[in-house]
């Protein structure tokens, strides 16, 4: 199995998918094996980044203190160019359908993935 | 065959200085008192869990704490579908013969035993831990997502969402044990605080204290007979991103394999018990059952076909969204109302006729189902 590429939630500024070698099943969340069908070591890639908005919630009552010093904020589900769909943030007037690319913002002490309209 | 032979419920609200177990014990006796029954005839117990106390054997926890010691007894994991899926356990149990009679209890001191900001935080955790956690979603914004995507695909408007609020208020207004009794109207959700758009405090249920438990046997115990006529769940995800899409979530497929299994059609349906722990839930599970037209349920609110004298009365104790919602026990209540309607001892809130009613639960974002119909016996 090829190494793992670092993430956004390994503290690099990048989006990563897998993509089955068998079946050619696309998955986002990262493991050591398809789960589609089975087969193991997916390969792994970086994301373009490039993406449309799928779902939006603008959270204004936040659980956290850490949290809390950033409300409003926008979280998305984003249907990315590859063929997954992931969580991030974004802008707080994206709208489902918009076309968005991704850059990265501080939030509760982590860099997260975070939506802009494509211009 | 299993009968629901007794069931209990505490109000729900606030029970300042009561545990969980305390709670489940209250509720455990109720429906105990109901059944008729005296301990030593339960030799099952199933039972939810407990955010404030977690423990790794609840179940064992609390039949030493009650004073029983059953053949068959462990605790059940699948969020708001927990209550739902035990009464579908303790119904394959009796059926197969493993126990005669299945305790089925949950409570919680979940608004008192706790900070809300806890109680958000742990829900809040039913998402990924590395790729949906550290974004800082909350339950609410959760199904604020599927809210919005509902809303942009079928044309449903946030008035239209409060309109299941205020129909579940009028609903608690009529039962004494409900942790809200003053009416809301369709202005004062839109103007209650925004928590994850779309969804407003007011389109959101509370965290309350309670408990709920009944028993499943089987043989029937009193007159009034109902009984477990069938059931079916499916599991689509657990986290939201990993959803499939609106119209392949699993209410569909459970209600599909449910009417497969007793036979029985929406039409037959007379009373509906469906989880509600948002608006949007609400209104995406009854147009997923056929109860309404995609896009229309709030409509048929409006008309008045949810209401007790509708032709399809809905959680008449007023949901989780007004009777209050104690995480397991919150939406055993709704089994616990369906019972009181189908052995005509709701009182003031007594339908008709609520010969068959469709119950429904769900655990997650939408990922966890159990539909289930019960039949009146005479």
């Amino acid at each position: 199995m090829s190494e793992r590429l670092a993430d956004w939630t390994k503290g690099e500024q990048a989006i990563t998918y897998q993509t089955c070698t068998s079946c050619g099943h696309v998955q986002y969340f990262h493991r050591a094996f398809c789960a589609a069908c089975g087969s193991s070591g997916p390969r792994d890639a970086r994301a373009s980044g490039q993406g449309r908005v799928y779902a939006t919630s603008l959270v204004c009552r936040a659980a956290t203190p850490e949290t809390r010093a950033h409300v409003p904020y926008n979280i998305l589900l984003v249907d990315c160019a590859e063929g997954f769909r992931m969580m991030a943030h974004g802008e707080n007037n994206l709208a489902i359908g918009d076309e968005v690319i991704a850059g990265f913002k501080p939030f509760a002490g982590k860099l997260v993935p975070f939506f802009s309209k494509k211009q | 065959m299993s009968f629901i032979t007794g069931v209990g419920l505490t109000p729900f609200g606030k029970h300042e200085g009561s545990s969980s177990l305390d709670l489940m014990s209250k509720a455990a006796q109720a429906a105990l008192d109901d059944a008729g029954l005296k301990r030593a005839e339960i030799d099952g117990i199933l039972c939810g869990y407990s955010t404030v106390s977690p423990h790794i054997m609840l179940a064992t926890v609390f039949a030493e704490h009650f004073g029983i010691r059953p053949s068959y007894a462990h605790a059940v994991q699948v969020g708001g579908a927990t209550g739902l899926a035990m009464t579908m356990l303790a119904h394959h149990l009796v059926e197969a013969g493993v126990a005669r009679n299945v305790l089925v209890v949950a409570g919680e001191n979940r608004l008192t035993g706790q900070s809300r900001d806890a109680s958000i935080q742990a829900l809040a955790q039913v998402g990924h831990p590395d790729y949906e956690v550290p974004l800082g979603p909350t339950i609410p914004a959760y199904y604020g997502l599927v809210a919005t995507r509902y809303m942009h695909e079928y044309g449903v408007t946030e008035e239209d969402l409060a309109e299941f609020a205020v129909l579940m208020r009028a609903h608690a207004c009529t039962h004494p044990g409900a942790q809200f009794h003053d009416p809301i109207t369709v202005a004062e959700i839109m103007a209650s605080k925004p928590v994850a758009m779309p969804l407003k405090l007011l389109d959101c249920c509370p965290v309350s204290d309670g408990g709920a438990a009944f028993v499943i046997s089987r043989e029937r115990t009193g007159q009034a007979g109902v009984r477990i006529r069938g059931c079916a769940q499916a599991h689509t995800h657990q986290h939201v991103t990993a959803a499939p899409a609106l119209s392949e979530l699993g209410a569909e497929i459970s209600i599909a394999r449910a009417k497969e299994a007793t036979g029985l059609a929406i039409s037959d349906v007379r009373y509906a018990a469906i989880y509600d722990s948002f608006t949007i839930t609400l209104a995406m599970l009854l147009e997923d059952l056929g109860l309404a037209a995609r896009g229309e349920a709030a409509a048929r609110v409006r008309a008045g076909h949810f209401s007790r004298d509708g032709a399809m009365p809905l959680n008449t104790h007023g949901g989780l969204l007004s009777y209050g919602h104690c995480g397991v026990g919150g939406a055993m209540a709704h089994l616990v109302e369906a019972h009181l309607q189908m052995t005509g001892r709701a009182a003031n809130r007594q339908v008709k006729d609520a010969s068959i009613a469709l119950l429904h639960g769900d655990g997650g974002v939408l990922s966890s189902h159990v539909s289930m119909f019960l039949e009146q016996v005479r």
